[in-house]
């Protein structure tokens, strides 16, 4: 870990503009994944801007839905009642994550951009393209067990990791950004991670002068009758094999609308918006719901050792609409 | 001399004694209060900090190093290299390194330019804080030649080899007995399967580390994490050129160690080499990330088993082959076969070793080291074997009860395999078993009972203790063992108050210091058995001195009493026709104007009381019964688990492990080693599994973020019994070990329940939800 200088910052404006002048710098909140990657020397910042004070706090309801202040903590989140009753599989979603004490500091914000857990970019004796561009991707052929099968490259096949981003994304989330003039902007979940492409290191549409302040999300049928299945290799503490955020609006055995987005499977938290359609209008039966499995991972590119995710993955959205449409 | 005692007999409930007992930790309190010190925690006067910068490459040349950057950071002494590293009398590679230090040392970084495996330390910094030493390793900056590496013995290009022998020279690398492949051709039964293990790591809590004190330029201190004080002491002083006694190691409380401590290790010698360089105290602690290259593993593994039968499941043949990873430098291999030799009765066996040598760290010793992989081949093939042909995988294994040893012939020194199955059968509802497999649903998990063996032997093994008693009522008791963990504090307390007649608060058990008695090694689950008996024989001497100072003493009620009709109540000497007649050893020793009296003894493998040798002292010259009995911990244990029917995760739900291992000294300790071993055996079969990238032969999941080990929430209530053994054999406190025996089998009732529970065989471990889930779906 390199020497770094350390700054508060109380408002927005201060934190954004301390970043602004500073491209190299980062803003710290749980810190949960930055300080790994700082010991790891897999990120070096010369200054870090703590934006706990920032006053991004609060989950409420609003008129249409969710709004949950990016400094809030996962497990506040999680626990939170409206969570609880209105999004099922964000509270379940968050509930499943990383262990009670990391849920404890994580923060919202800084839980969309947590990194990758490729073996290759947190290991700096590896190439990686996303850590240092050009220098190759040792996952095509090595352990690529855990990552993705949907939405790599040639340059990068990295899984985005989380949980809560599944759920969220699920249920058309939208990241609400602001920079340091103040401007702010209203971002689709959706929207704000980037594929890898050939420039693996750019992973979501943040500007360097950006801070995520809060995530809205619509109240909606689907949304109260949600669910999130996770599968790992041990029953606490692990990052999912694969996951599935599922939501069903069925109104006498036919479904009106619905909501389907997996995890570990893409490099980017995956949104399955044409199994969706195929949804409406169909019976709430386990052959549509097969159906649609099979079309939410149409095209996927396995390698050597997560082919399995292919056939786990619709498992998983099967067994996440039919516990809810039970 | 049969009035006196030769073997420990005042065990149980009603003699008032407390061996057995389940008595807390006598260093529980230190523990939770921090007053326990572990090896890195012991403060230092000047102490400076080291930190191991490891090699990005596997295989190669270091063409050139560059400290330039890391020198000038503040706080730096010294950047240490192959350069300027100072030279040691003796290399580990030199003959007398090999015979005083063993193979994972037979090749030191930091003495040439070549490198062997990834993460190899190439640089060693020290600076006054830890951090600023860790910032500088990160400057320094390594060029390299280097060469394309081989990652393992499966990759084509390996070149397999039949060694002599195998793990530090201890097992033959080819093993027959009878001619088993003719027998196999002509069995009417016949299995044959092929068993692969992932690479293990120990991952105990503590790390290594090594505060290394130079007290004067030929006199040193080590405060060190190692399983062997009198091993460390051993293979310092060959390396420096320092007579034994100038070296010093200590070690007063470990985090575990699981083997990974059993050995010597590169960085406690460089670190010595660091200290000397600065002229000032070092320590230095193993990062995780570095306890993945620098204090060995499981190695990864294929074993093939052919097994003959016939039609009633009885063995007439056993051909096992096993290929497997070792290091550049070492031939390194688990012995599998020593159980799969052992466990049942066959009239034929025969056993080869294959290795290759890969650019990796070598292997070595990890819990139950061949045990544990080879129970899983063979109590897997006897599961299938029983499945195929019909019978209860209990019954098929009490149908090859091996009354003797199969490998020799011998008797057991005791075996009480039988009592455990019967004892684990009952407690875990074994008879509810549905014949069929994959034939137990409870919603969406798929529901399964397994069972498997568990055998360890009592590996020969010798130590010494040193007792000294107190007139005013209380002990200090001394040996050079060193405690896991596990509770050797707790039960040598136990031994040494019930054998001195003291309550165990009078009783304070010294250990972990290479100037007290030498013990051997806590490996191999030595300790317990060797080190109580040395206790319990040292404290004879005690009582033998202070008889023979009784009789002799006028005022005493025992004068001119014969030696032989003096015995030894709690802790009084009486006469053993009159037992009023006597008196304690505090009026003996007053009157006396003794203030102490000392003992010591020699706790030998062998030197039971049928031996008789456990009364005698250290040279009393008697023989042991090493040729006569087989010596060996028996168990079993019984599992059930749910599978989920469509992602194929495995949950153990329920757990029951009986194990006989002769004398049990603390019922409390005993359950926690047991259960802490079984949690082990359930890591390695579901989920622990180190990645060597096959193109870098470096590791990608060093960190116990992805290394994944069990959390509580893997683990169920878990039921361990003992069957108490009273073996005349083994040693004088009848005592086998427990350390091993706790994960042997373990793997194999995992695999065996999962095979009940699904109807499909998953030969690979870990059996990871992939695994199961493509077992199910073929």
């Amino acid at each position: 870990m390199n020497n770094f200088s350390y700054t508060t910052a109380t408002t927005a404006k201060e934190a954004t503009g301390a970043r602004k002048n500073s491209v190299q710098s980062a803003f710290i909140a749980g810190g949960t994944t930055l300080l790994d990657l700082m010991k790891l020397n897999v990120e070096q910042h010369p200054q870090l801007v703590d934006i706990n004070m920032v006053p991004f706090k609060g989950i409420s309801e609003t008129t249409d839905g969710l709004r949950i202040g990016a400094l809030e903590r996962m497990s506040d989140v999680g626990e939170n009642l409206l969570v609880v009753q209105q999004f099922p599989a964000i509270s379940e979603a968050l509930l499943l994550s990383a262990s009670p004490q990391l849920r404890n500091m994580a923060s919202i914000g800084g839980n969309l951009m947590q990194r990758t857990r490729c073996s290759y970019f947190r290991d700096t004796a590896f190439p990686c393209n996303k850590r240092n561009p050009g220098s190759g991707c040792p996952a095509q052929t090595g352990d690529n067990r855990g990552l993705a099968i949907l939405g790599g490259s040639a340059a990068c096949i990295a899984t985005n990791p989380g949980d809560m981003a599944v759920a969220l994304v699920a249920l058309d989330a939208v990241v609400l950004l602001e920079n340091s003039k103040g401007k702010q902007r209203r971002v689709p979940l959706l929207d704000f991670h980037l594929l890898p492409g050939t420039t693996p290191q750019r992973e979501t549409v943040l500007e360097p002068d950006e801070l995520i302040v809060a995530v809205t999300v619509p109240a909606a049928a689907h949304a109260r009758k949600s669910h999130y299945v996770k599968v790992r290799d041990r029953a606490s503490y692990a990052f999912a094999l694969v996951s599935a955020a599922v939501g069903l609006d069925v109104q006498g055995g036919q479904i009106r609308s619905a909501r389907l987005a997996m995890g570990s499977v893409g490099t980017k938290p995956w949104r399955a918006l044409e199994a969706e359609k195929l949804l409406v209008g169909k019976p709430a039966t386990e052959a549509s719901f097969q159906l649609a499995a099979a079309v939410a991972v149409r095209g996927a590119s396995p390698r050597e050792h997560n082919r399995f995710k292919v056939d786990m993955v619709q498992k998983a959205i099967v067994r996440a609409f039919q516990e809810i449409a039970a | 001399m049969d009035t006196e005692p030769r073997f420990f007999e005042t065990n149980g409930p009603g003699t008032g004694g407390v061996v057995g007992q389940p008595l807390n930790r006598v260093d529980g309190h230190d523990k939770v209060t921090g007053k326990a010190r572990y090896s890195a925690e012991f403060p230092q006067q000047g102490l400076v900090y080291g930190v191991l910068k490891g090699s990005e490459i596997a295989k190669g040349k270091i063409q050139s190093i560059d400290t330039t950057a890391a020198m000038k950071e503040p706080g730096v002494l010294a950047v240490l290299t192959h350069q300027n590293l100072p030279k040691l009398a003796k290399t580990p590679n030199s003959p007398e390194g090999k015979k005083a230090i063993g193979a994972p040392m037979g090749f030191l970084p930091l003495t040439s330019d070549t490198v062997h495996y990834a993460g190899q330390p190439v640089a060693l910094v020290v600076a006054d804080t830890f951090e600023r030493a860790t910032h500088a390793a990160s400057l320094v900056r390594v060029q390299y030649a280097a060469e394309k590496p081989l990652a393992s013995y499966q990759d084509p290009k390996a070149e397999l080899f039949n060694p002599e022998k195998v793990q530090d020279g201890k097992t033959d690398g080819f093993t027959r007995r009878g001619d088993a492949r003719a027998a196999l051709a002509a069995a009417p039964v016949k299995h044959t399967a092929t068993y692969t293990h992932a690479i293990n790591h120990h991952n105990p809590m503590e790390p290594g580390s090594t505060t290394a004190v130079w007290e004067a330029p030929d006199r040193l201190t080590v405060y060190e994490s190692t399983q062997g004080i009198t091993r460390t002491q051993k293979s310092l002083a060959t390396m420096l050129g320092l007579p034994l006694e100038q070296v010093r190691v200590v070690t007063k409380y470990l985090g575990g160690g699981f083997g990974c401590k059993g050995s010597s290790w590169p960085h406690t010698v460089l670190t010595v080499q660091a200290a000397k360089a600065v002229n000032r105290p070092v320590k230095l602690v193993l990062t995780r990330q570095q306890m993945f290259t620098g204090m060995g593993h499981r190695e990864d593994q294929t074993q093939t088993l052919q097994i003959g039968a016939t039609r009633e499941g009885k063995l007439l043949a056993l051909v096992h082959e096993k290929t497997s990873t070792t290091s550049p430098w070492d031939n390194y291999a688990e012995p599998n076969s020593r159980i799969i030799n052992l466990l049942y009765a066959c009239p034929t066996f025969e056993s080869s070793y294959k290795l290759a040598r890969a650019n990796v760290m070598t292997s070595t010793f990890t819990r139950a080291p061949g045990e544990a992989p080879g129970s899983f081949a063979i109590e897997c093939s006897m599961d299938d074997i029983a499945s195929q042909l019909g019978i209860d995988p209990l019954e098929i294994r009490l149908r090859n009860y091996a009354e003797k040893d199969p490998t020799n012939g011998k008797p057991w020194s005791s075996k009480s395999l039988k009592q455990c199955y019967a004892r684990g059968a009952e407690l875990f509802g074994w008879s509810k078993r549905n014949p069929q497999n994959g034939a137990t649903r409870d919603g969406k998990y798929l529901v399964g009972y397994g069972m498997a063996t568990a055998s360890y032997p009592v590996h020969n093994s010798q130590g010494t203790a040193r007792v000294r008693l107190y007139a005013d009522g209380h002990a200090v008791v001394q040996s050079g063992a060193t405690d896991l963990g596990t509770g050797t504090y707790t039960v040598m307390t136990q031994v040494a108050a019930d054998t001195l007649g003291l309550t165990p608060d009078k009783v304070r058990f010294e250990l972990g210091d290479s100037r007290l008695p030498t013990a051997p090694n806590s490996g191999g689950s030595v300790a317990g058995g060797t080190v109580s008996s040395s206790v319990y024989v040292a404290a004879q001497e005690v009582w033998q001195k202070l008889k023979k100072l009784a009789i002799a003493d006028k005022k005493s009620p025992l004068y001119r009493a014969k030696l032989e009709d003096v015995v030894v109540e709690k802790n009084r000497m009486v006469l053993k026709t009159n037992k009023q007649k006597g008196e304690d050893f505090m009026a003996l020793m007053k009157r006396n104007e003794m203030s102490d009296i000392e003992g010591t003894g020699n706790g030998k493998y062998g030197a039971g009381y049928e031996s008789g040798l456990a009364a005698g002292g250290a040279d009393s010259g008697h023989q042991d019964d090493m040729a006569g009995h087989s010596m060996h911990s028996f168990g079993a244990h019984f599992c059930e688990v749910r599978v989920d029917a469509e992602f194929g995760t495995v949950r153990v739900t329920r757990w029951v492990s009986v194990h006989a291992a002769g004398r049990i000294l603390n019922a409390k300790t005993a359950r926690s080693q047991i259960i802490g071993g079984s949690i082990f055996g359930i890591g390695a079969a579901l989920m622990e599994e180190t990645f060597r990238d096959p193109n870098f032969a470096r590791y990608t999941n060093a960190s116990l973020g992805e290394y994944h080990i069990p959390v509580n929430a893997d683990i169920p209530e878990m039921t361990v019994e003992f069957i108490e053994e009273h073996d005349p054999y083994i040693n004088a406190m009848g005592v086998k070990g427990i350390g091993e025996i706790s994960m042997v089998g373990v793997s194999a009732a995992v695999a065996n329940a999962v095979f009940h529970a699904t109807g499909k065989r998953v030969r690979d471990l870990p059996i990871t939800p992939d695994k199961v889930m493509g077992a199910m779906a073929v």
